[in-house]
């Protein structure tokens, strides 16, 4: 863990050297170069931090218990739709939602449920949306999400029927 | 809306809910603070090199170069390029969204855009053997590729309606 953010803050300072350096050779573009990584500077700066803060709210009051509690085996579009929102609540790479979704599984959760909770658990993720929303915009959001929403219920079912087919005996 | 704003609204949200998290309990809100320290520490990294990346390309690829590479009309191929490189990356979402909107900037089509997020985020390349070890073989293929082929297919909606 403290190996991996060594080798990326050494990773960091490698660009910024290749930056510094790119502004030497290259003086005429570094009006456009300065200005436009400024530009973004200040665009993270004003909302990143609050991001961070909030996703580590949502870590705190959000517990896998809670999780665990409601993702369960109700099956159809109220199923489907409680677990886009348990997906969208805590935070987290995805690889660490795998374990948690595995252990469901094995509680008899449905196969749909898990995949459509994984998937919002990546790209749905609430605390991560208003960063979506402050760069890319409203409408660029809420179409996105509707389309995912969609897609992500049908694939559900989807996985669900070839894997049941699977295990049931031939 | 203007983007201050919304920056804005953001902050007073967070705000808010800081102040109420503090008002149910102090110690989880402290705990809480410490998460976030820790995953600013962590964060850090990808902010500064994504920010200094977008400063780089903006100052060296022309718009005409990256709305030919990824623009509306490279169609197809470029959604395809832009979700393989997607799925293959790593990158935390929360840099994903500022480097996406750098390339919309410089040129990049919304189609692009869409399908770089969607693979980013679902798809994951490098963790396949983690999630293959917890949820096997045949479900962790089945939904990397079929994550896959549904970004492809919000892209080309996105691409459509927005």
């Amino acid at each position: 863990m403290m190996k991996k953010l060594a080798k990326n803050y050494i990773i960091s300072a490698v660009v910024f050297a290749i930056f510094i350096l790119l502004l030497v050779i290259f003086p005429q573009n570094k009006t456009i170069i300065v200005n436009n990584s400024l530009k973004y500077l200040f665009e993270m700066i004003l909302i990143l931090p609050a991001v961070i803060v909030l996703m580590g709210l949502f870590n705190v009051w959000i517990s896998k218990k809670t999780i665990t509690t409601y993702l369960g085996k109700q099956s159809g579009l109220k199923g489907s739709l409680i677990s886009v929102f348990l997906g969208a609540l805590p935070t987290g790479p995805l690889y660490v939602a795998f374990p948690l979704a595995s252990s469901m599984i094995k509680k008899g959760a449905r196969i749909s449920n898990i995949v459509v909770f994984l998937s919002a658990w990546a790209c749905l993720k609430i605390p991560q949306e208003l960063v979506e929303l402050q760069f890319l915009g409203w409408k660029f959001l809420i179409v996105r999400w509707t389309l995912t929403v969609v897609f992500v219920v049908i694939m559900g079912v989807v996985i669900e029927k070839v894997l049941d087919r699977d295990i049931a005996p031939a | 809306m203007d983007i201050s704003n919304t920056g804005v609204m953001i902050n007073l949200f967070v705000l808010v809910s800081i102040a109420i998290s503090l008002y149910k309990s102090r110690e989880k809100t402290i705990l809480a603070a410490k998460n976030a320290f820790k995953s600013l520490v962590g964060m850090m990294p990808y902010v500064i090199i994504i920010i200094l990346c977008i400063g780089m390309m903006q100052g060296f690829l022309s718009k005409e170069i990256i709305s030919t590479i990824l623009g509306e009309n490279s169609g197809f191929t470029g959604v395809l390029i832009a979700g393989g490189l997607g799925a293959i990356l790593f990158i935390p979402a929360i840099v994903a969204f500022p480097l996406t909107a750098s390339l919309i900037d410089s040129g990049a089509g919304i189609m692009i855009a869409a399908a770089f997020i969607t693979t980013l985020t679902m798809v994951g390349f490098l963790t396949l053997p983690l999630e293959i070890k917890e949820l096997g073989k045949k479900f962790t293929l089945l939904r990397n590729l079929l994550s896959f082929v549904i970004a492809m297919v919000i892209a080309i909606f996105i691409g459509v309606l927005v």
